[in-house]
């Protein structure tokens, strides 16, 4: 089981932390809703639960908790600029089904 | 699929409830969109990587500009390129002219707008805000990929009401929802967190790329007053490279009339980068056609003393007009790219005896901060993170009898707000009131600013003051007035919004403030004066309609004596002794106090013919 990040994504990461001035790392999730069934979760971290599963790359502490990690597993987060837009982007190998806008997604 | 951003801990929004706001800084010179992605604000840039967009328009027959490429054509189609269009918004043709730097352009008075004569027809200052607003929105799109629920836009502090709702125009023009208006200086003040402390005393010193404003800003329990606003509407970075310029042809020997506008222009931009090199070093080489030499920081700072010292002088008048003194100033902002000059941050910070806060960029500070309170506006943080509130500049009221300014919203408050004040007729039989709607601090009217008039009218007739209209006057949390008037006996009511109206000038504005300091005494006699006018001319009128009743219940050696009595008070109502007036009145009161009471028992009388005492002493035992 693992979650990896791109490097662009770990130099994001970094800046943001560093720009808001707390945080030991993000939180990589998915909760039940949206129009697909899933979303996906992405926070900054003050305290880790118990039970989050470390992974980290980089300097870059991602907490995953055990059932988000299920959906997740294989996953790659990748920060990208599309036009003017920029953001993170999950390579989830295990989606089968996305809504129009991939804001939410399905397995 | 759609990109995330990193949300707060246990804030992430639900899929399709993203909601995307940006704030807006739409400056003389140059503007700037941010937004709040990841929870830190940041500026928006376009596809070239610039963030600020100069504030200028080309209209031209194929479309219009905005921008750099806009800039570019300034000194080429100078009639058809408009720049510095937030110094028209909101102001009539006849200010313009005053401020007399607009010669490029082809004006047309419409209805007093100071509309412009492009080759693609008359366009308006609302218009040009609007093509820059436009740019700005659909670069706060693209980069946040969605429609936007609104925009916060920055305003300065002293903005009236009819310069507010100019920009809120362009606002509805460009297609965006106004979330609120947010003065400058408080936006400043919230990039750096400072609406989170509880209390203190701001001092916000913006010198930007042709404006300087100093504005005194006091932050009580999350409200932020504006004290006292000042400045100069025609100095900034640009003077600062034309002392630069200046120095070049003087150690060059060469004349400013003998340059080619290219070569001029190619100076400035020398001149410019001189003054950003000494930022962080001491010395710089200056190379100008054939010359070149050395510049000292120290040589540099001696050239801009005399600016910086006209800067700090209208800190200190702020101050003054604040009533304070730099001992009670808690914290230093500073705005505007010409703040990193360090001789600009050393003189501050020993006028005001402390360290100025620099850590943001001062040409981005006030976007951030308009960034941060669109994301809360937009519903992106918890309600009781943060709740912004912003106060009225200047008081409102309306005109009453005798030429006074009745306040009835006094400035420095929180808005939003209503207040109602009740007002009557001053003759018998008055079907009409006319209200005139008034802004500033002044006791007469003549010396503030009209906003509005209308007409309130099918009052039913009645004796003078037994009309009770009940005025009301909403402002709402940008800060926009409107005031409405009903008649509480018949419910007929009457509401004006107050719109654009032209008039005033920009040094009026910041001078009217401490105007009202420095007439206090002077407008306390004045209203003094006319309260004491008004009593007799209503004294007078009583007296007049009463004789003209029941002047036969006089006899004539009596009524001799009370048109005596009148005629010498009329004629020192028109005069300007007010304590004399006061007098007058007393003693032609006292004078007419017997005529009243035989009116009053012949009126007494009447009622009870026909009647015996004892009917009435039965009915009050009943």
């Amino acid at each position: 089981m693992a979650i990896t990040m791109t490097t662009a994504a770990i130099n994001h990461i970094s800046q943001q932390i560093a720009s808001r001035g707390k945080g030991v790392g993000i939180r990589l999730g998915v909760k039940t809703t949206g129009c697909s069934g899933l979303a996906y979760v992405l926070e900054f971290v003050d305290d880790a639960a118990p039970e989050d599963k470390l992974f980290e790359q980089g300097g870059v502490q991602l907490y995953v908790d055990p059932k988000s990690l299920v959906y997740l597993d294989g996953t790659e987060l990748d920060f990208v600029k599309e036009g003017l837009n920029e953001g993170f982007k999950f390579n989830n190998p295990n989606v089968k089904g996305e809504c129009g806008c991939g804001e939410s997604f399905s397995i | 699929m759609a990109l995330l951003q990193i949300s707060e801990p246990g804030q992430s929004p639900k899929p399709h409830q993203r909601k995307l706001a940006v704030g807006i800084d739409l400056g003389t010179t140059n503007s700037l969109v941010a937004a709040v992605r990841s929870g830190s604000p940041e500026t928006l840039a376009d596809e070239q990587g610039h963030h600020m967009l100069p504030s200028v328009v080309h209209y031209q027959t194929g479309g219009v500009r905005v921008g750099l490429e806009a800039k570019q054509q300034a000194a080429e189609d100078p009639e058809n390129t408009i720049i510095s269009v937030k110094r028209m918004m909101g102001r009539g043709l006849h200010d313009i002219r005053q401020q007399g730097n607009y010669s490029p352009y082809r004006f047309v008075d419409t209805d007093g707008m100071p509309n412009l004569l492009t080759c693609t027809g008359e366009i308006n200052p609302v218009q040009v805000s609007a093509e820059i607003l436009k740019v700005l929105i659909a670069r706060g799109k693209a980069s946040l990929d969605g429609d936007l629920v609104g925009a916060v836009i920055t305003v300065p502090a002293y903005f009236d009401d009819a310069q507010r709702q100019a920009t809120k125009d362009a606002a509805r023009l460009a297609g965006i929802h106004v979330l609120r208006l947010l003065n400058e200086p408080t936006a400043a003040a919230v990039a750096y967190g400072l609406d989170q402390r509880q209390d203190g005393v701001i001092a916000v010193y913006d010198l930007g790329g042709g404006t300087f404003d100093i504005s005194i800003l006091r932050l009580s329990k999350g409200v932020f007053e504006v004290l006292a606003t000042g400045g100069d509407s025609a100095l900034g970075g640009d003077d600062f490279d034309h002392c630069i310029a200046e120095w070049i042809m003087l150690q060059a020997g060469l004349k400013a009339e003998a340059l080619s506008t290219s070569e001029q222009r190619s100076l400035l931009s020398i001149a410019c980068k001189a003054k950003e090199a000494l930022t962080n070093s001491n010395e710089v080489e200056v190379n100008f056609l054939n010359w070149s030499g050395l510049l000292q920081r120290e040589e540099c700072d001696d050239l801009f003393r005399p600016l910086i010292q006209k800067t700090l002088r209208a800190v200190k008048r702020a101050l003054r007009d604040a009533d304070l003194n730099v001992n009670e100033v808690d914290e230093v902002v500073m705005v505007g790219g010409s703040t990193r000059v360090p001789a600009v941050r050393h003189a501050v910070s020993t006028l005001l005896n402390r360290e100025p806060l620099i850590s943001i960029d001062p040409d981005r500070v006030v976007a951030l901060g308009a960034a941060i309170q669109a994301d809360v506006l937009a519903g992106n943080k918890r309600s009781d993170d943060m709740l912004l509130l912003d106060v009225i500049p200047l008081s409102l009221g309306l005109e009453t009898m005798g030429g006074l300014m009745e306040k009835v919203i006094h400035r420095n408050t929180t808005i939003p707000i209503a207040r109602a004040q009740e007002f009557t007729t001053y003759k018998d039989g008055q079907t009409a009131m006319s209200i005139h709607v008034l802004q500033g601090e002044r006791e007469l009217v003549e010396h503030n600013r009209s906003l509005a008039r209308f007409v309130l009218s099918g009052i039913p007739p009645m004796v003078a003051g037994a009309a009770k209209v009940r005025v009301t006057f909403q402002v709402d949390a940008d800060g926009l007035l409107s005031v409405n008037a009903q008649e509480l006996s018949t419910g007929i009511e009457s509401t004006v919004e107050v719109k654009p109206s032209y008039g005033l000038s920009d040094e009026l504005i910041s001078s009217m403030l401490q105007d009202s300091y420095q007439h206090a005494q002077d407008d306390a006699d004045q209203r003094n004066l006319k309260e004491q006018q008004v009593e007799a001319e209503r004294l007078l009128e009583a007296i007049t309609s009463a004789l003209a009743e029941d002047g036969h219940l006089l006899a004539t050696e009596e009524r001799l004596h009370v048109d005596r009595e009148v005629a010498q008070l009329q004629q020192l109502a028109e005069g300007e002794d007010a304590d004399a007036i006061k007098q007058a009145i007393e003693q032609t009161a006292k004078i007419t106090d017997e005529f009243a009471a035989r009116r009053m028992n012949a009126a007494v009388s009447k009622a009870l013919s026909g009647h015996s005492i004892v009917d009435f002493d039965t009915e009050e035992q009943q």
